[in-house]
């Protein structure tokens, strides 16, 4: 791994902090939206090492489709959790995680 | 060394995205950490673009840019008392769960520097054309399937928010009168 030229490990490097830190978010927040957020962290990290492998590994496209198929269903995830979101707060007032540990009101 | 500016900007949006995730990490403000998301997904575009995945970093920047970040932001800006930063993005005591994921982040390094992984020696060159035949071919299963499940997320989002927002139209209007 030299500085100057740009191999996969550079990339594994940078997924790898990106994905410590969405951790990080989705273990420490209380906030639901903030909690949803750390899970788009997640997700990017893991299209990330999908590319970076499909570019540098596997030389073909299959890392790729991965990745728009991962987006695809990030998108139908943060539009169902976001309605989640939406009607839990209507409820409880509030998407404190705390706060919203009944199933019921 | 020509091979040096390019590594230079690869190495700012590398930081661009680091320190984007971390503001959304550890910032006070949940509005802060909304917009700081913005740049971790336009870095990470970036970095599909470095890699030759011209198409994944387009559709990133128009579905989680122009998309998911936007219904984030709705998101935030309806359920949260803005100006009452105390309330908006509560975190527990963060130490506890450091440690662990320092401990899981140094052990995938270790394991990113361990393995020898074998490399291909791709050209960066635009990808679109391949991806495309191979939606088409090896992965057409998948390709309807997904368009099958963004439609079911669709009709379920607008179920599950429809069902709130009428509640709150009969708590208003409790005997039915005007109910669609």
């Amino acid at each position: 791994m030299s500085l100057a030229h740009i191999g996969l490990h550079h990339y594994l490097v940078v997924s790898a902090l990106l994905l410590g830190l969405g951790v990080l978010t989705v273990a420490t927040r209380r906030n639901a939206v903030a909690l949803l957020m750390g899970v788009e962290l997640i997700l990017n990290a893991a299209n990330l090492n999908f590319v970076a492998f499909a570019h540098f590994v596997e030389g073909k496209v299959g890392g790729q489709a991965f990745a728009v198929f991962i987006i695809l269903l990030a998108a139908a995830e943060a539009a169902v959790a976001l309605a989640i979101v939406l009607a839990v707060f209507r409820g409880f007032r509030t998407i404190d995680t705390n706060a919203t540990a009944t199933l019921k009101e | 060394m020509d091979q040096l500016p390019s590594a230079l900007i690869f190495y700012g949006i590398a930081a661009l995205v680091l320190v984007s995730a971390g503001g959304v990490a550890f910032s006070k403000n949940i509005l802060h950490s909304a917009f700081a998301l913005l740049g971790t997904l336009a870095g990470v575009a970036g970095l599909y673009l470095f890699l030759g995945a011209d198409f994944v970093g387009v559709a990133q920047i128009i579905i989680y840019v122009g998309g998911i970040l936007v219904l984030i932001l709705f998101a935030v800006l309806l359920t949260n008392r803005i100006g009452d930063v105390r309330v908006t993005n509560l975190a527990v005591p963060a130490f506890g769960a450091a440690v662990p994921v320092l401990f899981s982040v140094i052990g995938l390094l270790w394991l990113v520097f361990r393995t020898p992984w074998p490399q291909t020696q791709a050209a960066a060159a635009p990808t679109t054309a391949r991806l495309g035949d191979a939606f088409l071919r090896e992965y057409l299963l998948p390709f309807e399937l997904a368009s099958v499940i963004l439609l079911l997320a669709l009709v379920g989002a607008v179920v599950i928010a429809r069902r709130a927002a009428r509640d709150e139209y009969l708590d208003k209007d409790p005997h039915h009168e005007r109910l669609v």
